[in-house]
């Protein structure tokens, strides 16, 4: 380890930085956006309906469909993530129509991301004030109004910031995504860093991994925060 | 008008069922402030609520105008609830959105047009004096300036009933005194019929024609107020007349009692009690007293025993019976 910073080490470190650390920022960047906007399409409505749907909500649901839903996303996420990325591979396929690549590493992101962000959806609209929903209905809310004028943008500034929790876990995700050919700063790492040996280029690689967490926790934190308007200011 | 009849509603618990409300027959009469006051428990909440069928009744009908409210459908029942809108304990505003979005929520939920809700809605914050909060958020207002928000709401569908639920329960006695001071301009001016679940005794003094007093899930007396608390016949009426069990001890031989009940009297300089004692020569035993001055006015009221002798109870009655300020012998 010692000569990781040697003179020579850092000369082809910073070559091979040059080149492909750019492309490298804006694929981990965009594949991260994107798998977090499919996910929370996915994951939004689903955390709607687990609480909605309770018995005591605003939409009940069967009890048996609340259970399903339930059971399904603890079993999405209790598969670990490097298995599932193999395991939705036909599925990768009859979608992107192929099974390795960048583009074809959202969707075993969206697959891993959704449970757990209907999981983060569910606890910040179970905090809407049950007095409010109430207010709602005595004023004549449907079901649906209350769902998209009241538990919803109630709870804006907590599920902006279990958004941001969301975005910086799938961040890591694409990290492990390197391994099926997704592209980013998972692969650098992973190709240089541990199929050969060249283990400077993987710390910059982790750095900038962990300044893109840095930047979207705090941009997620300040919006949520400017967001809410019970904070007096 | 509204009638309860044989209203009944049974909760089942994980410790069994509890019956909150048993048989309740109630008529509350077109543009009149009809209080319910009853003890935590005793079931108001969910009494106030079945007239909107938040609560499903498990027994009985509410008739709102002729209309049975327990077979209308869902559709239906939220026209209904247009018409008879409501005011919580704790106001209950979106907290995400400014005051004039708030008033124009339920607007919005009707389908009204955005330009002319938001021309309704700053109408409304007027009417209830914060024409200036317009943009403000709910956490920036005190609790008074919340309910009045709150107020501004439930009148924007132009409602023919107000329910109150504890709505100054959470206010001090001065914002109370305003926010039924509001409430009662909007009655009289819309002529809106307002009913007003609450504990305070004096919430319904200052401001009900009628009250139905709530015991464990039973009316125990109904009537108009001044009636009801000069004659109370019920163990839970006297109960709330008498906070302290005051009419068990409080009568001696030879004494009447007087109930006094101040309505905003104007609290002068020479006091009412010592003026009878020097102008007419009667003295009295204060046996009980609760009275508040908020400004320079009086509200609460008051026991006196005064001697049962000759035409003493009559001229004390006589004496003190004024405007703001009636006297009876309970």
């Amino acid at each position: 380890m010692a000569d990781v910073f040697a003179p020579e080490k850092l000369k082809e470190a910073l070559d091979i930085l040059l080149h492909e650390i750019p492309l490298a920022i804006w694929e981990t960047f965009y594949v991260t956006v994107a798998a977090t906007f499919f996910a929370v399409l996915l994951g939004l409505p689903l955390g709607v309906l687990l609480v909605a749907g309770e018995k005591k909500g605003v939409m009940p649901l069967p009890a048996w469909l609340l259970k399903l839903l339930n059971v399904v996303i603890n079993l999405l996420r209790s598969v670990p993530f490097l298995i599932l990325m193999i395991m939705v591979i036909p599925l990768t396929r009859a979608i992107v129509g192929t099974s390795v690549g960048t583009a074809a590493s959202i969707v075993p992101l969206v697959i891993a991301a959704f449970p757990f962000i209907a999981r983060l959806a569910e606890t910040s609209l179970r905090e809407t004030d049950p007095n409010v929903i109430e207010a709602a209905q005595s004023m004549g809310a449907s079901p649906m109004q209350v769902i998209c004028k009241v538990m919803i943008p109630e709870s804006v500034p907590s599920l902006v910031s279990n958004a941001t929790t969301a975005i910086t876990t799938i961040l890591g995700y694409t990290a492990m995504s390197g391994i099926i050919g997704g592209g980013g700063l998972g692969k650098i790492a992973i190709n240089y860093g541990y199929y050969r040996y060249k283990y400077l280029v993987m710390l910059i690689a982790v750095a900038i991994l962990i300044l893109l967490v840095q930047l979207f926790q705090s941009v997620g934190t300040r919006l949520a925060v400017r967001l809410d308007k019970r904070i007096k200011k | 008008m509204i009638e309860i009849k044989n209203l009944s509603k049974t909760f089942s618990t994980a410790d069994g069922r509890v019956e909150a409300l048993k048989k309740i027959d109630l008529t509350v009469r077109d543009g009149e402030i009809y209080g319910v006051i009853g003890m935590s428990g005793a079931g108001k909440s969910t009494l106030v609520r079945c007239i909107n069928m938040l609560e499903r009744p498990t027994e009985g009908t509410v008739f709102i105008d002729g209309t049975d409210v327990g077979s209308l459908s869902e559709t239906a029942l939220r026209e209904v609830r247009r018409r008879v809108t409501m005011i919580f304990q704790g106001f209950n505003l979106l907290m995400q959105r400014d005051c004039l979005s708030n008033v124009c929520f339920p607007l919005e939920l009707a389908g009204v047009k955005r330009a002319e809700a938001k021309k309704r809605a700053q109408e409304l914050l007027e009417t209830v004096g914060l024409p200036d909060k317009a943009h403000a958020y709910p956490a920036q207002l005190s609790g008074g300036q919340q309910q009045r928000v709150a107020i501004a709401r439930a009148l924007a569908t132009e409602p023919k009933v107000l329910l109150c639920d504890e709505a100054t329960s959470a206010l001090d006695p001065n914002t109370t005194h305003q926010i039924l001071e509001l409430i009662r301009d909007i009655n009289r001016r819309l002529g809106i019929t307002v009913i007003i679940i609450t504990h305070q005794m004096s919430v319904v003094e200052e401001i009900c024609d009628r009250v139905a007093i709530l015991d464990n899930g039973t009316v125990a007396e109904e009537g108009d107020v001044a009636a009801v608390f000069a004659h109370p016949q019920s163990d839970a009426a006297k109960r709330l007349v008498f906070p302290d069990g005051a009419a068990d001890r409080a009568v001696g031989e030879g004494e009447t009692l007087l109930r006094v009940v101040f309505k905003g009297a104007l609290a002068t300089a020479t006091p009412l009690i010592s003026r009878m004692a020097m102008e007419e020569g009667i003295s009295a035993n204060i046996r009980y007293a609760s009275t508040r001055c908020i400004g320079d006015r009086v509200y609460g009221n008051m026991l006196l025993g005064v001697d049962s002798g000759g035409d003493t109870p009559a001229r004390a009655i006589a004496f003190l019976q004024q405007d703001d300020i009636t006297a009876e012998v309970v």
